[in-house]
Order: structure tokens, then sequence, then C-alpha cells
């Protein structure tokens, strides 16, 4: 069985119908990449299955499990992290909070002993934070530790964001555009630490436009175009299909 | 928010430790009641406007449920004062968190309007519900006392206030660099992303909404008991209004700026009663200029120019 299971999945917007039909399976273990041109629904691909947009129809099962209507954070408790395409960082605390928030469902998040200052809060909170410390390490950040979010580059901030969907410890993580507004190193720098967080264990799903990099990290592509499934297959197969082809080039073939 | 923030909470104690032995007469410490009182307040306000980002212009109607479940329950039914004061702040909690749900699936100036007409509706049924709380008028309340023993002078009260506040200000400090802290400021910072790291937004903004209630609940009680006379002025929209002004003027997200926000906005009117007349004027001139001049509040413009942070 598959780790997820997308089945005639459709979200209509009004007329629009931004997803139609789209039905794919992911694999545990594997990076799992998304591509199509811009407007093709991907972006509402992974609100869909994160569960910030309900499906119209279709269903989204996780291990077996229907998980199409649930609300993000019951999503975050079966192990689903995501970052975002149009960088959703809390700009009101530092880089390292940022990255500790993410670990929310693995602490004691009562009001009382937090505000009485129980010892084995703030015990766990300094092991969170060399934990949160050493995934900023992992992505790349070490000179950021202390910084505040919102002095922090953008490059920066898109790995902050997966640093934080890394402290859940997820099984499976939504990346969507890691290296959109990046220059040219940090796109590489972003494209190793995919693969780094692959080896790891978590199942990757990508979005992603930059072609070389998908190209070199999928080990399957579902390819859009507006709202349906184009076609899907491993990176060779994708390479060569006609109909991808023609949707990228706007030829007639 | 790693160093020394809980030097500002030795300070705070210390100034409380020595204010009474310095102030010259009663009216003085009069007002260093008020302004505990006060200050008690606008730190559970700013847990919810400034750290989650959600904003109430009602709270002077809890504070209201408070004062006058103080005045009514000893005065009509021989309760005790302590046993009133906890039944106020149960109500207002109960209260708050019935009508937050609903209201905090509204956003922005709907939140706004939701809260305003909260409060406004408490201060009516108080103005309104005359043969229990003397309408309009106000009325009398009773002195609080423990074991046969009466809380009586402003000095004993200001030790009653001052022990709050400080623990008030310890809880808040602590409340806020807490995994409950963190989640309340990251459903302010961004909202989708504290729900996609399993943050259940409502239920943070509801839990945030009730404990600021209350807390304006308690105060309200400990102000009737303190001034001894409660009126339907307690829980006005301008009460709210002023308890809003403090939290902003002082700073958002910020535990000393709230307590600098009250201790200025209920000073400020004292100092202006030589304008006679236009004190009114003068004071919202200030007001202006702070917006103008210090956007983000005195505490963090401050703290950001001489490079300390809080």
């Amino acid at each position: 069985m598959s780790l997820l299971e997308v089945k005639d999945l459709s979200i209509h917007f009004g007329g629009v119908k931004a997803v139609q039909n789209v039905s794919f399976n992911i694999d545990s273990g594997i990076v799992y990449s998304v591509i199509g041109p811009n407007g093709a629904g991907k972006t509402t691909l992974f609100n869909l299955i994160t569960g910030v947009y309900k499906p119209t129809t279709g269903e989204i099962r996780l291990d077996g499990e229907a998980i199409h209507g649930k609300s993000p954070n019951e999503l975050a408790r079966r192990g689903v992290a995501r970052t975002f395409q149009n960088l959703q960082i809390c700009m009101n605390m530092s880089a390292i909070e940022n990255v500790m928030v993410g670990a929310h469902l693995r602490l004691d998040r009562n009001l009382v002993k937090a505000a009485l200052r129980f010892p084995s809060l703030k015990q766990r909170d300094r092991t969170l934070r060399d934990e949160a410390a050493q995934l900023m390490d992992f992505v790349g950040l070490a000179q950021y530790v202390e910084t505040r979010a919102d002095a922090m580059s953008y490059g920066a901030l898109k790995r902050l964001e997966i640093a934080r969907a890394l402290a859940m410890k997820p099984r499976l993580i939504f990346l969507d555009e890691p290296a959109a507004g990046l220059n040219p190193k940090e796109t590489i720098e972003v494209d190793h630490l995919v693969r780094k967080i692959a080896d790891s264990g978590i199942t990757v799903v990508l979005v992603e436009h930059d072609m070389k990099m998908v190209m070199n990290l999928s080990d399957r592509i579902l390819v859009l175009d507006y709202g349906k499934k184009l076609a899907e297959g491993s990176g060779e197969e994708i390479r060569k299909n006609p109909d991808v082809i023609a949707a990228y080039l706007g030829a007639h073939a | 928010m790693k160093k020394n923030v809980y030097n500002g909470l030795y300070l705070v104690i210390a100034i409380l430790l020595v204010l009474p032995f310095v102030l010259p007469n009663s009216f003085y410490l009069d007002l260093a009641v008020r302004m505990a009182i006060n200050a008690v307040i606008v730190l559970g306000l700013n847990l919810l406007i400034g750290f989650a980002g959600q904003i109430s212009l009602g709270h002077a109607g809890f504070l209201g449920i408070g004062a006058y479940a103080s005045a009514v329950l000893p005065t009509h039914f021989g309760w005790h004062p302590l046993l009133a004061m906890g039944a106020g702040a149960v109500a207002t909690g109960i209260l708050a968190a019935l009508v937050a749900r609903p209201i905090f699936k509204l956003k922005g100036n709907y939140l706004a309007m939701a809260t305003l007409g909260l409060g406004i509706i408490i201060s009516i049924a108080l103005r309104n519900e005359a043969q229990w709380t003397g309408g309009p008028d106000g009325m009398p309340v009773p002195a609080m006392g423990l074991f046969g023993f009466e809380l009586t002078s402003d000095k004993q009260w200001y030790w009653v206030v001052a022990l709050l506040l400080s623990v008030s200000v310890w809880a808040s400090l602590n409340l806020i660099d807490s995994p409950f802290g963190r989640a309340l400021r990251a459903l302010h910072g961004s909202e989708v992303a504290s729900q996609v790291v399993g943050v259940d937004v409502v239920r943070y903004k509801v839990a945030i909404f009730v404990l600021s209630a209350v807390f304006a609940s308690l105060m309200g009680s400990v102000t009737a008991h303190y001034v001894g006379f409660v009126s339907p002025n307690f829980a006005d929209f301008f009460h709210s209004i002023e308890l809003v002004t403090m939290v902003v003027i002082g700073g958002m997200a910020s535990v000393y700026g709230s307590l600098v926000g009250a201790v200025l906005l209920t000073a400020l009117p004292q100092a202006l009663a030589t304008f006679e007349g236009w004190e009114t004027v003068v004071f919202g001139a200030i007001l202006m200029g702070c917006m103008i001049f210090l956007p983000k509040g005195l505490v963090p413009t401050l703290a950001a120019k001489f490079g300390k942070g809080e």
C-alpha cells in the first residue's frame, strides 16, 4: 500500500476548476515531484492534501486512512509537514523560535504549568532549543540561531521554513518551490538539502520549477496542466512524453 | 527572548517595595494602587492583543462583571467576598468561553465589532438591572475580609496589589517563553504556518481570550473592594478603549510595556488636571504624538533605540 493515495481529487472555486479528477499514489521513502506551468494547480493540490482547502470531490488517504476534509492541525498530528511558496515565517519571533514552534505537538502545551514555570517544561525547552539549533545547522543556518526572523535574507528564510517543518519529525513533507527566487548557488544548496532530507527517511513531495533540480532529485514526477493530470512517471519517461513537451513549449506535437 | 528578561521583574519588585516609603502622601499611594490594578489588567489584555494578535474592545465589560459580582453577591446574598470574587471570575470565564468560539471565527474589524458589542451589552445590563445593581447610581461594596481581618487602609491594599502585580508579571514572562506562548505568538505571526505545525488556532485564541477576561474580572473585583463602590462606568465602552490605549502606548507584545502604559495613562489625567477643561485635548495630542513618533509603543521603541531588546 502506498503512503499517500489520491483518488479523483477535484476542487472548484466558483466556475474555476483548479484541480480536476487528479489521481496518483506516493510510495513511502521516495522523492515525488509535481510540475506544470504556472497556474496548473500545483499549490492548490498541496493545499488540498495538507488540509488548507477542502476538496469538492475525491478522496485522499494516508496509510489507508481517509484524511480529506481534515484540518491542517489534524494532519500535522499524522506527520504531514509542509513549507510555503510565499513565505509563512513568524516575523515576530526569533529564527530559532520559529523552528521550536515546529515541535509544537511534541511538547507539553499546558497553560497553567507554563505560567508557573514548571521545571519539567523549562528542561524540555532547553533540550528543544538544542534540537532546533541542530536542525538549523542541518539546513545550513547555523550562524542565524540567535537572529530575529525579520533580519534574515529571503534565501535563509526559505530554509528556515524547512527547518521548522523538520522539527515536526514528519513522515511526509511537502516542499512548495523551495528554490524559487534563489540564486544558482543557493539552489544547489537546497538541492543537496532535499536529498539529505529524503535520505533521512522522510518522504518528500516537491513542487519546483527548476527542472534540473526536479530531474536530479525525483524518483517519480507528476505533471499537471490546467488542473488536470497530464502525465506521471520517472524523470526519463516525463522528459520524452510528447504531451509534456507540448504543454511546456506550447507546440502542437 | 533570551537573556535577562527577568531582570525587569526584579526592578519592578524593587520599585514596588520602596514606593510606599517614598510617596509623600496618601494621594500618591492611592494613585499607585490604581496604577498597579490597571497594570495587571493591561498585562492580561496585552497577552491577547500584543502577543496573540487579537483585539478586544469589550474588556471593561468583563471587569464590570467581576466588580458587580463583588458588590451584588455579598450585599444581597451574604456571600463571602472571596467567594463572590471567585464566582465573578468563573462566570466571566464561562461567558468569555461561550462567546469566544463564534467570535474568533471573525477577523480584524469584525472581531473588534463583536467584542465591542459584547462589552456594551454587559454595560447596559448592569445599568438596567437597577433592583440588583443600583442602576446608573451604582452601589456600595462591602469591605474585603479574611479570617476576621479586614482590608481597609490604602497601605494594606497597596501590598495586596503589589503582590498581585509581581506574580502577574512573573507568570506572563513565563507564559510567553513556553510552548503555549510560542504557539500564541506564532498564530499572530502566521496563522496558516501555525496551523500546519499543529496549532489548533481557535482553541488557543479562545484560551487566551478567557484568560485575559478572567484577569480583568478579578481585578474588577479588587477595584470594587478597594474603592468601596461600583458604578456602570466600570464596564463602560470608554474604559475598554482606555485599556486598549494603555496596551498600545506601552507597547504591543511587551510585558514591561504593559506596565509603562498603565502607569502613564493612569497618571496622565491627574498630571493634566492643571489644564482645566483642556485636559482631554492635551491628552489626545499626547496620544497622537506617541502614535506618530513611537508607533510600536514606548518600551519596544526605546528598547530598540538603546539596543537592549526585551
